[in-house]
């Protein structure tokens, strides 16, 4: 797992509301932390990232928010407008406000266009060297491999045209296993972890990116061992109840049995997170490393658990 | 808090109740990963045991499992009726009936385009048309507005007296709530007709000159008569689409329409649910339910069990030296140590999930001080794939227990 940050393009894309943004930000990070030009786009262009960083949001033009840290935000029209501006020596800005309307037209009608000028401006970045690395905090399960097969498609669908010679230096980036990889984010829970063994699968069938890494985010501590569990089952029987609860440091048997049953509660969910984990690494374990990233009971998000995010990563990472 | 929710308030009616009084649609909706799809199922097949409905669920992605506990695994587009053999096989007797359905995609777009196409013709000729299949296949905003229509189509021939929908994954949950003004506007567009005018007189004018020699350069004739003739076959169904793509955005607001927001109280989606709320009464939308899901025991706020736990935590060895002091048989044969281990443990794990539910209980005030939540739903241990769970979730949601 330890060649993850050599790569110079990595996608994270997992299921909605498993902690994608968090992280990408994390690995942007961690990147930026060992000397490297990093750059986090976000494609969804919510804040999110910014937000996560505790900054002010970019635009489409990169703004540096740490030292090596670059954030911006997909934006398709400005992409257009630089594509047209560096490749086709197009009329200016101004003149091309109309254009860029009727395009926004086509771009509705036509998928791929709008997915080749995100992919395109990535991959752009990469082979001018701008960065050592370009982390993509990219779209959700359901809508990457349309993002990533976009120039595939486009080859499908324009037979000719400056797009259509235009893709085969994209395919070239991002079909390099050393260079460009897919990280998935998922969550010890059964929809996340079946979108991300399918996600894997339409990966190899539908494009030509490899998957580079599994993150499975906020994964509870196991409480105890099978001796200590053991022990934790004994405790529930009713002379232990009384006996917890009689002295200093006591309390009610109702409150010994609340404390008991949210422990009973904290194993039962992470024993169903762990079978989840298991079908994740009996069906990809395999195929690419696995990245445990703990669960974080003392703050959800913001710049700290990105920081804690980066810490567990940078551990997993070393192995 | 508002009257109707208040135990005390002696007209009270539940959720259930004040939704079956004069809604006959359910819009699920909500942020990714809160248990959407879960929840429409739940309430769809609580309500066809609990009365004489015929219930359809609309559902767009369920998991394996509990599509085959639905009976609707790979069957598509096509209702099919949950057998009421499995309720008795759960215990419980069905006085109405469970119907459900996926949301296929393309399906619904080809029956779309059979019902408003002039002609057969024109129907197989957008059918090979290369941008329709692109579009019915991977445009994303489509499943959005798809998902209306269907909605639309199966409400139109009551054939149900209830309908739970499940809404699709969006980039913004917000999203399908324009999707139907987004589609009308798409064709009803000036932009639209300027764009296949000079195709159909295959002369281009000066006004669009510019536009086309850009376009060619970049994306080649070919793909532009492509994209030329999708609009110009499009355009034969132009008066039937827009009014359909209306028609489905009246049915949103209409008064037999309710909305359940459906959220779990971490920060991202907390906000997220917020702000669609907000939105919701923005566009005068009907919000019935408001359902919070992965509540955390209200026991991790006790005072007391705190207390009990911060011992165990602070002074495990006392406590498992007393405790095996006061349990001649022992524990499980276990050193004094290895107990003291399990209480700190014990402890430990009390406090980090007190804090989660204390944030839990934060985000909930602030939540319940905007809009009223109607039901809390507990986190539970293991995933719900039978009918058995869906029922124990439908009985939080429709008997609006809020904790």
């Amino acid at each position: 797992m330890s060649g993850l940050l050599d790569r110079r393009l990595l996608f994270v894309t997992g299921k909605g509301g498993v902690g994608k943004t968090t992280v990408a930000a994390a690995l942007g990070m961690l990147g930026a932390s060992r000397g490297k030009q990093v750059l986090v786009c976000e494609v969804e262009p919510k804040g999110d990232v910014a937000a996560a960083y505790e900054c002010a949001p970019a635009g489409f033009v990169p703004r540096q928010v740490a030292p090596g840290l670059h954030v911006m935000e997909m934006d398709t029209e400005a992409s257009l407008r630089e594509y047209l501006r560096l490749n086709l020596r197009l009329p200016t800005v101004g003149r091309i406000g109309p254009v860029a309307r009727a395009f926004d037209f086509v771009a509705n009608a036509a998928p791929g266009v709008r997915e080749i000028l995100t992919v395109g401006k990535l991959c752009y970045e990469v082979r001018e060297g701008h960065y050592d690395l370009v982390v993509v905090d990219a779209a959700a399960t359901g809508h990457i491999v349309g993002q990533l097969a976009a120039p595939v498609g486009i080859n499908e669908l324009v037979k000719v045209g400056a797009v259509r010679s235009q893709t085969r230096w994209m395919l070239d980036i991002l079909e390099d296993a050393r260079s460009t990889g897919v990280c998935i984010v998922t969550t010890p829970e059964e929809m996340p972890v079946n979108e991300a063994i399918d996600l894997a699968g339409r990966l190899e069938g539908e494009t030509g990116v490899h998957l580079a890494a599994l993150v499975a985010n906020r994964v509870l501590p196991e409480l105890f061992s099978r001796g200590e569990e053991e022990v934790f089952d004994a405790l529930g029987e009713p002379e232990a109840v009384a006996a917890l609860g009689a002295g200093p440091g006591g309390g009610s048997e109702a409150a010994v049995a609340e404390v008991l049953g949210a422990a009973a509660l904290a194993v039962r969910i992470r024993r169903t997170g762990a079978g989840h984990l298991e079908r994740l690494h009996a069906a990809l374990g395999a195929s690419c490393p696995l990245a445990y990233v703990p669960y974080l009971f003392t703050r959800a998000d913001g710049a700290r658990a990105v920081r804690q995010v980066a810490d567990a990563l940078a551990e997993e990472l070393a192995e | 808090m508002s009257a109707s929710s208040s135990p005390r308030a002696g007209a009270a009616r539940s959720p259930l109740e004040r939704l079956l009084g004069s809604r006959e649609v359910v819009i699920a909706c909500g942020p990714g990963g809160v248990g959407k799809t879960t929840t429409a199922a739940a309430i769809a097949a609580t309500v066809s045991v609990r009365t004489a409905a015929k219930v359809l669920v609309l559902t767009v992605d369920p998991a394996r499992r509990l599509a085959d506990a639905l009976g609707v695994a790979g069957i598509g587009n096509t209702a099919s009726q949950v057998p009421s053999a499995a309720f008795s096989a759960a215990g419980v007797r069905q006085k109405g009936e469970l119907w459900a359905a996926m949301l296929d995609t393309k399906q619904s777009w080809d029956a779309l385009v059979s019902r408003h196409a002039p002609d057969a013709t024109t129907a197989a000729q957008i059918f090979a048309n290369p941008i329709y299949q692109n579009i019915t296949g991977r445009f994303a905003q489509s499943h959005e507005y798809i998902a209306m229509e269907r909605l639309y189509e199966i409400h139109a021939e009551g054939t149900y007296d209830l309908v739970v929908v499940d809404t699709p994954p969006t980039r913004d949950a917000l999203d399908f709530l324009d999707a139907p003004g987004r589609m009308a506007d798409f064709f009803a567009s000036g932009l639209l007709r300027w764009l296949v005018a000079p195709a159909r007189s295959r002369l281009v004018g000066l006004a669009s000159r510019p536009f086309y020699q850009v376009v060619d350069r970049i994306l080649g004739t070919q793909f532009l008569g492509d994209v030329t003739e999708f609009f110009l076959l499009f355009q034969s169904m132009y008066d039937g689409f827009v009014s359909r793509a209306q028609a489905v955005g009246s049915l949103l607001g209409d008064a037999r329409t309710t909305f359940m927001l459906v959220t779990t109280l971490e920060t991202v989606p907390a906000v997220e649910a917020t702000r669609f709320a907000a939105a919701l009464a923005d566009r005068r939308l009907h919000l019935g339910l408001l359902v919070v899901n992965k509540v955390l025991p209200a026991s991790l706020a006790d005072p007391e069990a705190v207390a009990v736990a911060e011992a165990l935590q602070g002074e495990p060895a006392a406590r498992a030296r007393a405790l095996l002091a006061a349990l001649p048989g022992g524990l499980a044969g276990s050193s004094e140590e290895m107990v003291a281990r399990v209480l700190a443990e014990i402890g430990r794990s009390f406090a980090s999930f007190g804090l989660v539910a204390s944030r839990q209980r934060e985000l909930l005030a602030e939540m319940s001080a905007a809009h009223e939540v109607t039901a809390t739903v507990p986190h539970l241990a293991s995933d719900v794939v039978d009918l058995r769970g869906l029922l124990a979730i439908g009985r939080h949601v429709l008997e609006g227990s809020v904790d």
